[in-house]
C-alpha cells in the first residue's frame, strides 16, 4: 500500500484527507511502474508466413495487460512467444528482442523460464490425477524438498479454490466443474510462483459467475504477480486489466491505459474494433 | 458493419433534438410574452413544461436501456454520456424559460419600462446557442460547438449592461422597482441559459473529439 493524494496539486487533492490506495491501482500510469517484459521489434514467422509484424511492447509489472483483437491477429501467438511455448510448434521463428528482467529470453534455459512465467489455456487441462497432485506436479518435477501439503494449500488459497476442494483433495481433477477446472489450472500454474501469469482466453468456456471469480483472482494476484491476458471479451478486458493493446493483422495498433484505450482511443482502427464495427 | 442498436442511437438522437426545440421554443415564447405584451405566450410555456419534464424521463430511460444491453465502448459510449448531460441541461433550460414566464406574467401587470433593446438580442444570442449546441451535436462538428463556446461572453456582456441600466431606472423611479427586478431576473435566466448552451456544446466536444474543455484552468494529470 502507499499514501497518494489524488490528483496531484489539484485543489481536490489538497482538500481531501489522505488516502491509501493500492500500488497496484490503473492510476500510476505505465511509464512510473517498473517493466517485467519490454518486447522490441518482434517478428514471428510459422514457416514462411509471418504472424507478428514489428511489435514494441512494454509490460509493467504486478499489472494486468490485456491483448484484444479479432481472431487471427496474431495475440495468442505473440503471448505464446512470451514463455517460448511456441518453439514446441515447428517451423516457428522469431527475431527482435524479449527482456525478463531485463535478461533475453532466448538466453534463458526454457524449462526456467516456464517456471518464471506461467500459462493458463482456454480450456481446462487438468492432468488426470488428483486435485492434490495436479497441483504438486509442478513442484515434485522442480524437486521441491519442503512440505508439499503446504503449499498446496497455498497455492489452492491464492486460486480461490481451496473452501470448495478442502475436504477431497485426493479425488480425481475431472470430477471438478469447468470453473473449478480452470482455477485448479491457475493454482497449478501458481505453485511453483511464477513471476508472470500468461492467460489465454482463461475464461471462454466459463460461466458468468464462475469468470467474475476469475476477474476476482487476477485482481488478488496483481500484488505477487504480472499477468497477461488474451481475450475475446471487451468487457473482460476493460474490468480486469490496468493496460489494453489492441492488435490488428499482426501488428499491435495501440496499447495504452485501459480506461483511456475503452473511452477515447487514439487510432480509428481500435475505435471501430471496439465499438462493433468490424471485427 | 452496420450494427443492429445503430438504429436506437439514431432514435435517441432524434429525441433528444425534438426536445432541445422544445427547450428553445419555451424560451422564445417567454421572452416573446415580455416584448409583445402577450400573456397567454408565458401560459403556453407553463403549460408544455410537462412535455419537456416527461421528455427527460424517456431519454434517461434510453440511455439506462443502451448503457446496460449494449455496454457501448469509446465513441459509443461518450454519445451516451454526453446525451445524459445535455438532457439534464435541457431541462434546466425548460425550467428557466418557465421562470422567465412568470416574470413575464409579472411585468405585464405594470407599463413598461423601457424601450426593449439588449433583451431581444440577449434572447436571440441565448437562443441561437442552444440551437448551435445541438446543431453540433448532429453534425459532429467540434467548430460550431467551439463557437457557442466563444458566445457565452457576449451573453454575460448583455445581462450586465441590461442590469447597469435598469438599476439606474430604479434609482430614478421608485414606481418601477418591482418590474425591473423581473426584467433582472429573465435576464438572469438568458444568462443561465447560455450557460447550459455551453455545457451541451462542451459535451458535444467531448463526444466527437474525446476532449474535455471543462474548466480549463484546472490542471489535469
Amino acid at each position: 500500500m502507499i499514501s497518494v493524494t489524488p490528483g496531484g496539486n489539484s485543489l481536490a487533492a489538497r482538500l481531501a484527507p489522505q488516502v491509501r490506495i493500492s500500488e497496484s491501482s490503473p492510476t500510476t500510469s505505465e511509464r512510473e511502474a517498473p517493466l517485467r517484459f519490454q518486447i522490441s521489434d518482434l517478428n514471428f514467422f510459422y514457416g514462411s508466413k509471418q504472424a507478428v509484424f514489428g511489435l514494441n511492447l512494454k509490460i509493467p509489472k504486478n499489472r494486468v495487460t490485456a491483448l484484444i483483437g479479432p481472431s487471427g491477429c496474431g495475440k495468442s501467438t505473440f503471448l505464446r512467444t512470451l514463455n517460448r511455448m511456441n518453439e514446441t510448434v515447428r517451423n516457428t521463428r522469431f527475431d527482435g528482442q524479449i527482456l525478463l528482467d531485463g535478461q533475453d529470453i532466448r538466453e534463458m534455459d526454457v524449462v526456467g523460464l516456464r517456471r518464471r512465467v506461467g500459462m493458463v489455456f482456454q480450456r481446462p487441462n487438468p492432468f488426470p490425477k488428483s486435485i492434490y497432485d495436479n497441483v504438486a506436479y509442478g513442484l515434485r518435477i522442480n524437486g521441491y524438498k519442503g512440505r508439499l501439503d503446504d503449499l498446496v494449500e497455498h497455492s489452492l488459497h491464492r486460486a480461490a479454490l481451496w473452501e470448495e476442494v478442502k475436504d477431497f483433495l485426493h479425488k480425481s481433477a475431472f470430477a471438478l466443474s469447468g470453473g473449478q477446472q480452470q482455477r485448479l489450472c491457475i493454482a497449478r500454474a501458481l505453485a511453483v510462483d511464477p513471476e508472470v501469469l500468461l492467460l489465454d482466453e482463461p475464461c471462454s468456456a466459463l460461466d458468468p459467475v464462475t469468470t467474475a471469480k476469475i476477474e476476482e483472482l487476477m485482481f488478488q494476484l496483481k500484488d505477487s504477480c504480472t499477468m497477461v491476458i488474451v481475450t475475446h471479451n471487451m468487457q473482460q478486458a476493460a474490468r480486469a486489466s490496468d493496460f489494453t493493446a489492441f492488435m490488428l493483422d499482426g501488428k499491435l495498433i495501440e496499447h495504452n491505459e485501459t480506461p483511456k484505450l475503452f473511452t477515447t482511443p487514439s487510432d480509428p482502427r481500435t475505435e471501430a474494433y471496439i465499438t462493433g464495427r468490424f471485427g | 458493419m452496420e450494427r443492429h442498436f445503430e438504429h436506437d442511437f439514431d432514435e435517441l438522437k432524434q429525441r433528444l433534438l425534438w426536445m432541445g426545440s422544445l427547450a428553445e421554443r419555451a424560451v422564445h415564447q417567454g421572452v416573446q410574452a415580455v416584448l409583445d405584451a402577450e400573456e397567454n405566450l408565458a401560459e403556453a410555456v407553463l403549460t408544455e413544461e410537462d412535455a419537456i419534464n416527461e421528455m427527460q424521463i424517456e431519454i434517461d430511460e434510453r440511455v439506462q436501456r443502451l448503457l446496460a444491453l449494449q455496454q457501448p465502448m469509446a465513441a459509443d459510449l461518450r454519445f451516451l454520456l454526453a446525451v445524459s448531460r445535455i438532457n439534464g441541461d435541457l431541462e434546466r433550460i425548460g425550467d428557466q424559460a418557465v421562470n422567465i414566464a412568470q416574470s413575464a406574467m409579472r411585468i405585464l401587470r405594470h407599463p413598461q419600462v423601457k424601450p426593449y433593446v439588449d433583451l431581444p438580442r440577449m434572447s436571440e444570442l441565448a437562443e441561437a446557442m442552444v440551437r448551435d449546441s445541438l446543431n453540433a451535436l448532429v453534425r459532429g462538428d467540434v467548430e460550431l460547438a467551439e463557437s457557442v463556446l466563444r458566445r457565452d461572453d457576449q451573453v454575460d456582456r448583455l445581462r450586465d449592461q441590461l442590469f447597469r441600466e435598469l438599476l439606474t431606472y430604479m434609482m430614478e423611479n421608485s414606481a418601477v422597482v418591482f418590474p425591473s427586478f423581473e426584467l433582472i431576473l429573465v435576464a438572469k435566466n438568458l444568462e443561465r441559459i447560455g450557460d447550459h448552451a455551453t455545457n451541451i456544446a462542451e459535451d458535444v466536444i467531448y463526444f466527437v473529439a474525446g476532449r474535455d474543455v471543462r474548466h480549463p484552468a484546472l490542471d489535469r494529470r
